[in-house]
């Protein structure tokens, strides 16, 4: 049982717009951190600029709101210089996907053991309306006023790209879906990649909607568990099962499919194939995906430096810099 | 040692060696220098290498060359003209020649000089030396063919007894400066521990060279000697370049200090090499990572600083191009961070090998905003170490970034070190947060310096953000007031200010010279040299060297306004000049700027000097 309580976490006023997801985040992360249970002063709290990146400002703990993009690579150097920290970062996906993009795709790579929290709205907000990497195309925006004329990113696929070993997603709206997702974040030791799907009221209302009410989840998303076969609707009445190389819904009690024929969620599975199928997917003709659907173990950067400066400690026979010095070519001179 | 020849005592001497980019000249150099420091002679190298890895063998653009200038008494330069080159090629020798003074001996391998060899190197005759009118004595010697002897029964292949030439013109160059070669074998038996045949057969070969010297007599009339004179620093000494003692002096800080040292870096010429040797250094805890890119080596190593480590982050010019948004969010911040800039040929990539000091207003001023960043300049190889460790003292102190500028020049020359005592280095004394602080800290609450306390994540009772926007004076909250953003403006910028440097020192005719020469960083060498050569001449100079930028030392004003004639000397169109007339009011110098690439020649510089002095 945990000391503490969400309240442990919170300070300030939160200045967001009433009603964006921003709000509703925050507060799940909060709870989150309270059930996990470590404490405020052992955890940094890291973003970089955008509505989303004034979070930090409303956490107890450490913490640092920095510059555009670089909240990843800062994030690094804070979790390699201090492996003890628990370290969040927090970016939008302007932030973490077109400024930071080359942060965010390396410090998967890398694998660092920090939980990346990406909170998607699909739009510039703090400048006030601009179209963002995750915009889809066509998107009309201030900066696009006859449509965007360029694919999005999909941020699952980028993970996946960067060889991520850790990619869930939930809905700013959905507190129960969201700290379970951070709960698991938290869990998983290296780079944990958390989608969260929210709107910007003023900007971008309604830009998840299908997903954005418990009514419309019930309907048209899917919560992933692992070892749980692939059951979603209204009434848990279709599943997912394999097609060729693709996925299908196919409705239980229909052409006699049951629960049986379903595929089984594997989140562990070190091939990443039908993970990415499952993140990628997409309404109408699919649910979208929610929960941990990548969760496999690797070795963490932050671990494997820690561990080759204890094995060289071991080989080398010099510990200090006056034991440094003599490791060279000396001459004395009398 | 036989001495059945006339012997030449010198004060002092420049050599050369020059070949092609695979002929192994840094490492004759090396032993070369080392050899000779330790007979107690002081020396100066400077390595000067092609920017491409490996240009066609034999080309004009490949050749690499090592310059030692070896003194029986102090040495401030690498030497502007030789004395002595090795040309192990055409090549080596059409580029490098411009490199002799008129008596300089020449040393070259006649099996490399076939037509082939002179075709690549663009001679259109078969007598380099005639067609390049060159009278000057020439040691011709067939150096493959006698190292292929050499080596004949050893086993080796053909390739691996050709990289031998090396040490064969050491060895000549040992015989003719009457060169113990026991030093020479222990570098050897040292350097390739792990392979005792080929230590065995470098130092056959190097035997060989100083046999041929010997035995021919070759064609010089005399052969020299360098005598230690003066008085001898005693103590235990090694040969170390700039790049290296930058990093010893992060290492050594860190000690003092108790935090660990984190870099965050990406490749870049000139400043790699400091990466490559923290690199090394698992066993003390240092912690390097390579980042993806110059961004992320500055903004982890914040991340790292923030996280209670003595961060750094490495780079050349264009790196702290990339890096200054960052730099200015440890501004605003106010952690401590060194932010090393090795300066190379600008602007954009410019000349990636070649040395300048074109970065100085870039590491003062470029910015947004107010940003005032303390600068320190090493002036010379083995004063990187001491700067590198100011530079940790002052970031940590008073909780700030600092730029460290060192240049291609003195990263990459070396000169004999003593080895320091950590003990005699000043204690580093971050202002921590104490537990007493608990009930009344606020994140902006500063000290009398006017620093901020460092208040280190995992710490109970201290959590508190800190960020790129502007904040509260006390706080730390974010604030927009007009009032607080003036304040905080002037609180960072007085802060710097009231960091305490050591007065810049005159040397030379400190009461009565009639020019003062000032410069900054790397030139220190050259610029002493050319004062001592003007005071030789009956000339009242002296020299006043920068090494503290910013602020600036506090007897600058008293020390430039004193003297009837000032010349700023810099390897730039005029940046310190600008900033010392920015600082001093109606300061209106002479001013000497050359930006070849290459170091100050001393020699051009005094007649510069002279005309200015005799105006």
């Amino acid at each position: 049982m945990s000391e503490y309580t969400a309240k442990d976490f919170k300070k300030g006023q939160p200045r967001w717009c009433p009603g964006c997801g921003d709000h509703f985040f925050l507060a799940s992360l909060q709870k989150a951190m309270a059930e996990i249970g470590i404490a405020p002063y052992d955890t940094a709290v890291i973003s970089g600029i955008g509505c989303s990146s004034r979070l930090p400002h409303y956490m107890a703990t450490y913490g640092m709101n920095t510059i555009h993009g670089r909240a990843a690579a800062i994030a690094t150097g804070c979790k390699v210089a201090n492996p003890n920290l628990t370290v969040w970062q927090v970016s939008g996906d302007g932030d973490g996907l077109a400024i930071g993009g080359n942060h965010f795709i390396h410090a998967n790579r890398r694998n660092i053991d920090m939980n990346m929290i990406l909170l998607n709205n699909r739009i510039y907000g703090l400048t006030k309306g601009q179209y963002s990497p995750t915009s889809p195309r066509g998107f009309v925006s201030k900066s696009s006023p006859y449509g965007t004329v360029e694919d999005p990113f999909r941020p699952a696929e980028l993970c996946f790209g960067a060889r991520g070993h850790f990619f869930a997603r939930a809905v700013a709206t959905d507190a129960p879906g969201t700290i379970e997702v951070m709960k698991a974040a938290q869990a998983h030791r290296g780079a944990s990649v958390c989608e969260i799907l929210q709107n910007c009221v003023i900007f971008n209302e309604g830009t998840h909607e299908s997903v954005y009410s418990a009514e419309g989840r019930k309907k048209n998303a899917i919560y992933l568990q692992h070892g749980k076969p692939m059951i979603f609707g209204e009434n848990n009445e279709f599943g997912l099962m394999q097609e060729g190389f693709g996925l299908k819904v196919v409705k239980i009690g229909e052409n006699g499919i049951t629960e049986k024929d379903l595929l089984v969620h594997d989140a562990h599975c070190e091939d990443n194939t039908l993970q990415l199928k499952l993140a990628l997917m997409e309404g109408p003709d699919f649910p979208v995906a929610l929960g941990v659907i990548r969760d496999v173990e690797a070795p963490t950067y932050n671990d494997a430096v820690e561990a080759q400066i204890e094995d060289v400690k071991g080989k080398k026979k010099y510990h200090n810099f006056q034991e440094l010095l003599m490791t060279n070519d000396t001459w004395e001179v009398k | 040692m036989t001495k059945n020849a006339s012997v030449v005592d010198l004060d002092q001497v420049v050599v050369r060696f020059s070949g092609d980019s695979g002929d192994g000249m840094q490492l004759a150099g090396n032993i070369f220098s080392t050899i000779s420091a330790t007979v107690g002679n002081d020396i100066c190298t400077f390595p000067d290498y092609p920017a491409d890895i490996r240009a066609p063998q034999g080309s004009l653009t490949g050749v690499s060359g090592f310059q030692v200038h070896i003194g029986a008494d102090k040495v401030f330069t690498p030497g502007d003209k030789c004395d002595v080159l090795v040309a192990m090629n055409p090549a080596a020798l059409k580029t490098q020649y411009k490199f002799c003074k008129p008596t300089a001996a020449i040393i070259i391998d006649t099996d490399c000089f076939q037509e082939a060899d002179l075709k690549k190197a663009d001679f259109k005759t078969l007598n380099a030396i005639e067609e390049m009118g060159i009278k000057n004595d020439v040691i011709a010697a067939p150096i493959t063919q006698m190292v292929k002897d050499c080596l004949a029964d050893s086993g080796m292949d053909n390739k691996a007894i050709l990289k031998c030439r090396n040490m064969f013109a050491l060895g000549l160059v040992c015989w003719l400066f009457n060169r113990d070669l026991t030093v020479a074998a222990n570098m050897l038996k040292e350097k390739f521990a792990k392979k005792p045949g080929v230590a065995e057969s470098n130092i056959k070969v190097i035997q060989a060279g100083y046999d041929y010297g010997h035995n021919t007599h070759s064609s010089v009339s005399h052969t020299y000697t360098v005598d230690t004179k003066g008085v001898k620093d005693k103590g235990t000494f090694m040969d170390i370049n700039g790049n290296k003692a930058t990093a010893y002096g992060l290492i050594a800080a860190a000690e003092k200090a108790g935090l660990k040292l984190y870099l965050g870096s990406y490749p870049i010429t000139p400043a790699t090499d400091v990466l490559h040797e923290l690199a090394k250094h698992k066993s003390l805890g240092v912690t390097t990572v390579q980042c993806e890119d110059e961004i992320a080596g500055c903004a982890s190593a914040i991340g790292a600083s923030f996280a209670g480590a003595l961060a750094c982050t490495s780079t050349s010019g264009p790196g702290i191009s990339l890096k200054s948004e960052a730099m200015n969010l440890a501004v605003i911040m106010e952690l401590p961070l060194v932010v090393l800039d090795v300066q190379r040929g600008g602007p954009a990539t410019g000349l990636p090998t070649k040395s300048e000091q074109t970065d100085l207003l870039q590491c003062l001023f470029g910015r947004n905003g107010e940003s005032p960043i303390p600068v320190i300049t090493a002036t010379s190889p083995t004063d990187c170490f001491d700067s590198a460790y100011m530079a940790c003292k002052m970031a940590l102190e008073h909780m700030t970034p600092v730029v460290l500028m060192t240049d291609a020049f003195i990263a990459n020359g070396s000169a004999a070190w003593k080895l320091p005592k950590l003990e005699d280095y000043p204690a580093i004394n971050p202002p921590y947060v104490t537990p007493e602080m608990k009930e009344t800290w606020a994140p902006y609450q500063r000290n009398a310096e006017g620093s901020r306390y460092w208040a280190i994540p995992g710490t109970e009772g201290f959590t508190h953000i800190l960020g790129g926007l502007e904040k509260d004076n006390k706080t730390g909250d974010i604030s927009t007031n007009p009032e607080n953003h003036d304040l905080m403006t002037h609180l960072r910028q007085e802060k710097i200010n009231k960091i305490q440097v050591p007065d810049v020192e005159v040397m030379g005719d400190a009461d009565n010279a009639e020019l003062l020469i000032v410069g900054f960083g790397g030139t220190f060498g050259h610029l002493h040299a050319a004062m001592d050569e003007m005071r030789a001449a009956g000339k009242k100079v002296a020299l006043a060297h920068f090494k503290y930028i910013n602020p600036l030392p506090k007897n600058t004003a008293s020390v430039l306004k004193k003297y009837k004639k000032v010349v700023v000397a810099e390897q730039n169109l005029g940046q310190f000049a600008g900033w010392l007339r920015m600082k001093v009011d109606n300061f209106a110098p002479y001013q000497f700027n050359e930006v070849k690439g290459q170091p100050f020649a001393v020699s051009e510089m005094v007649t510069a000097f002279t005309e200015i002095y005799n105006k």
